[in-house]
């Protein structure tokens, strides 16, 4: 049963699968900005207190950044195709063997939109997957594992949540550093905070690993070496068919036939390697993930705004992909308007019914009379 | 139940074995406490017990080690999970998952358990340590008390037959420990659970438990037996006990309520000698703060409108529960917080207004972890690098860490140290600066009777020269014995600000043992009577 109403964790992955595939299938900036903004919106409005979900802005600042590189380069190395020369930069002229490549030179208007195009592509593409790791608690993603991948992803989600450990004991060393009068900056300092940060860390895992062993973690049942083999090599294959699939059906889908049946190779070859994989696997679970009308509605709602996406990239090519030589000025069509709008749904299906607005609920322990609740040291 | 055959480990490159000659056995259904000074081989013993010594932390182990008949040497601390439950000295370092019902679930999951029955056991566990209203709170978010018991929960949900525990409650104040090792007892007496536990504080544990295994140090045998016999003939021994040996009750008691019952001739005899001396008064003040508020980004103030001063000479004691503030108090003082109104005065300047290296030569504050305070890989490297951090002559820092803890080597990496040296060592590089206050955060956590009473002499012995010393601490015996006044924070206010003997003799919460035992006698410690009570005939 899921905890108090929660989504499946599935729902906001498929959510953001969807919404990726839907940026994958255009450069249109309208339309990426619009799908930038309903991620936006949703993560806003759905986003759970915990502090996992503080990311989402650290995604934003990357898919700028994203921007900014390509088109940087684009300024630099870019070809000076198009006739509205914006300016002319230094050409620095190379010698004959380098020929194609340009260093500096006139930028183009045209050159500098398609520019701008792909990197904000690229960028909404990241802000997808920051607003499902923000959405989606990454711990409650574990328990929908299979059996034989779960100490796997322990191990993964242990990993993960290692790293605001460690940037909370940089902050603590840092903190004390300044009681012996370092000033905490220079090359110095990144050595006497580093070292104590990483013994730290070093001794965390090492405890948390000794308290796994001592909680029965990895407690498995015997198992033949060709069993490992036979996982090992199904799973391999599938996982093989598994990115071949997908590059034929995402990237490039005009190359044929490859796509779909690869990837239905790899899907099987995967499910068939976990089943013999999971039958070695003791452990049991406290909570099993169910599929509610709300957590389908989340998923099938980014599944929609994919497959209008799709259709306009195949039959409305000036909306999707809008020329840029000629430099036209990006147009909407209704349908992948519509499809995005309708992605938006979350932010009021995905509301918990029996806790009305989760952050709500979070508010009192945030204004509570003293900084660490302190219950437990109310007795008598 | 737990039994040790002949066991002795000596870890890989050590010169002596960490434990020697182990050959009891502790019973099934029984309490057993384990004491001994830092580094007699406490966390060993209990390693053992666990399979955690040797599988995970190497070195060799000889004997048996049998737990509920299962010979540790063929079963791995994970094929133990279901008879051994085990919990650690910090709990946070052992959680696994983010929420209160996640973790207590964990190692029925490892062991493949029905989920009808984990769903009965974790709401059997919530209630037993009533933990119901936390069961969705994120971990991250509780205090320190309800963090252990989740730990010590999250053992038991598994229903082990033997629960072992390093030191549970050194991070609690006294009444969060209270009702962690109340929890403790009730399993003991419910469900018949056979706990090893190991505890510094002994006056906190020893009347709960039914047997004693002392540990004596390298190349001894430990002792075991019950407590009153085994304490008696031990060095480490709650202030009960010495009461006990000084006037000469046989048996000793150990636990306030038998002292008590044995105390009334002594009581008769102390009450026509003169009390003991009044606290020192302070003399001029060093540090005055005004409406000092202090609050988090966002969150609501910590610390509310707190007018306090220090004074040149005194030792004063901040106490106050988990989260009470006492840490951001002691921050703020020294300047690296900067409070959100009201001021900090050392003297006619702000701390929080000078730079750090000139900060510390007016207010010195040793942290909860005075490990982060160090990162050069021995402990000459770290006094010399004191040395010209505090513009002080050579080999400075080091007299002072030989004034604290005589015999450190030079060449010995500073993880390495026990926490008792390794406290004197941050100690001594904070007072190289001269400063005229110095602050120290919970500096008994982790330290034996001994390193207790070296810190206690060294912090009487600078306030005497003139340095005013704020402690936050929970250890009350600690308090009695070395602070002048007790101050008490409670919700970000100052509740109590007092002579210690006032303070402490009128709450049974604050009082040490002795005050308990000779009440309505205003006597704190065992050293004051020893030194009021004529040599005896």
């Amino acid at each position: 049963m899921n905890r108090h109403g929660e989504l499946h964790p599935l729902a906001w992955w498929l959510w953001a699968i969807g919404m990726a595939t839907a940026a994958s299938r255009t450069t249109n900036p309208l339309l990426l900005l619009l799908i930038i903004a309903v991620l936006g919106y949703v993560v806003a409005a759905r986003r759970p207190a915990q502090g996992w979900a503080r990311g989402f802005r650290a995604y934003l600042i990357l898919g700028l950044v994203v921007v900014a590189i390509r088109t940087v380069f684009h300024i630099i190395f870019g070809g000076g195709l198009g006739e509205t020369v914006l300016v002319r930069l230094p050409e620095l002229r190379l010698p004959e063997w380098a020929a194609g490549i340009r260093l500096g030179g006139a930028v183009s208007a045209e050159g500098l939109a398609s520019a701008l195009y792909d990197g904000l592509r690229l960028a909404t593409l990241l802000i997808c997957v920051g607003a499902a790791v923000t959405l989606a608690e990454p711990r409650r993603l574990l328990r929908t594992l299979p059996g034989a991948l779960y100490e796997l992803g322990l191990v993964v989600v242990v990993a993960i949540s290692l790293a605001p450990q460690l940037v909370e004991s940089a902050l603590r060393v840092r903190r004390a550093r300044a009681l012996r009068g370092a000033s905490g900056r220079g090359l110095r300092a990144v050595r006497s905070i580093g070292m104590p940060v990483l013994a730290m860390a070093l001794d965390r895992a090492v405890s948390l690993a000794a308290a796994m062993d001592a909680r029965g973690y990895g407690r498995s049942g015997s198992v033949s070496a060709g069993t490992r083999r036979l996982t090992a090599g199904l799973l391999l294959m599938g996982l093989l068919g598994l990115s071949l699939g997908a590059y034929g059906v995402l990237a490039a889908p005009e190359q044929g036939s490859v796509g779909l049946p690869s990837l239905l190779v790899g899907v099987l070859a995967c499910v068939a390697g976990l089943a013999v994989g999971s039958r070695r696997v003791l452990r049991s679970r406290y909570r099993a993930e169910r599929v509610d009308p709300r957590s389908a509605a989340v998923a099938a709602s980014g599944m929609v705004a994919a497959v209008c996406l799709l259709v306009t990239s195949r039959y409305d090519v000036a909306t999707a992909y809008p020329s840029t030589y000629p430099l036209d000025v990006p147009q909407l069509a209704l349908l992948p308007v519509l499809g995005l709008l309708i992605a938006l749904a979350p932010a009021w299906v995905a509301r918990s019914p029996t806790s009305p607005d989760s952050r709500a609920t979070e508010r009192p322990s945030a204004t509570g009379a003293e900084p660490t609740p302190a219950v437990g040291a109310g007795r008598s | 139940m737990i039994r040790f055959d002949h066991v002795s480990v000596r870890y890989a490159d050590a010169a002596a074995d960490a434990l020697s000659g182990v050959d009891l056995t502790v019973p099934d259904g029984e309490l057993c406490l384990v004491v001994g000074r830092t580094g007699s081989g406490k966390s060993t013993l209990l390693g053992a017990a666990s399979g955690h010594v040797p599988h995970f932390t190497g070195g060799r182990l000889s004997g048996r080690v049998l737990v509920d008949g299962r010979d540790t040497r063929e079963f791995r601390p994970r094929e133990l999970a279901d008879v051994v439950g085990v919990v650690g000295q910090s709990p946070v370092d052992g959680f696994v998952t983010d929420s209160v019902e996640d973790e207590l679930a964990f190692t029925m999951e490892s062991l493949g358990m029905q989920r009808p029955v984990m769903r009965r056991r974790v709401e059997e566990t919530l209630d037993l340590l009533g933990l119901a209203e936390l069961r969705d709170r994120p971990l991250a978010q509780l205090s320190a008390g309800q963090q252990q018991r989740v730990a010590i929960g999250s053992a038991l949900t598994a229903h082990p037959r033997v629960l072992v525990l390093d030191e549970p409650t050194s991070a609690l104040d006294p009444g969060a420990a209270e009702d962690v090792l109340a929890a403790l007892h009730r399993l003991v007496h419910d469900l018949g659970i056979t706990v090893l536990l190991s505890e510094h504080r002994l006056e906190r544990v020893v009347q709960y438990a039914d047997s004693v295994i002392s540990l004596a140090g390298p190349g001894q045998p430990p002792r075991y037996g019950v407590p009153g016999d085994v304490l008696g003939a031990s060095e480490v021994a709650p202030p009960v006990v010495h009461l006990g040996r000084l006037a000469g009750w046989s048996p000793l008691p150990v636990s306030v309520r038998d002292a008590r019952r044995q105390a009334v001739d002594l009581r008769s005899r102390l009450s026509t000698l003169a009390a003991p001396a009044t606290s020192r008064a302070g003399g001029s003040v060093v540090l005055r703060t005004s409406g000092l508020t202090v609050r988090y980004r966002g969150g609501p103030p910590v610390l509310h409108d707190l007018d306090l001063t220090l004074a040149a000479g005194q030792v004063s004691a901040l106490m106050g529960r988990n989260g009470a503030g006492k840490s951001t108090l002691l921050w703020t003082l020294q300047g690296a917080l900067k409070p959100l109104r009201g001021t900090v005065h050392v003297g006619t300047e702000e701390p929080s207004a000078l730079d750090p290296a000139d900060r510390r030569t007016r207010v010195a504050l040793v942290p909860q972890d005075p490990t982060d305070l160090l990162y050069l890989d021995t402990v000459g490297t770290e006094c010399r690098q004191s040395d010209t951090e505090s513009q002080r002559p050579a080999r400075e820092t080091r007299a002072l860490l030989d004034r604290f803890t005589p015999g450190v080597d030079d060449d010995t990496d500073p993880r390495d140290l026990s926490e008792g040296q390794r406290l004197s060592l941050v100690l001594a590089i904070q007072l190289a600066a001269r400063p005229r206050v110095l602050l120290l955060d919970e500096p008994t956590r982790g330290l034996d009777y001994l390193a207790k009473d070296r810190l206690a002499a060294a912090l009487t012995q600078l306030s005497r020269d003139g340095t005013a010393v704020l402690l936050a601490t929970h250890d009350v015996e600690f308090v009695a014995t070395v602070a002048d006044r007790v101050l008490v924070l409670a919700g970000g206010e100052m509740i109590t600000d007092g002579a210690t003997r006032d303070v402490v003799l009128s709450s049974p919460t604050y009082a040490p043992q002795v005050a308990k035992v000779l009440a309505p006698d205003a006597w704190l410690t065992v050293a004051e009577v020893a030194r009021a009570l004529p040599v005896p005939a």
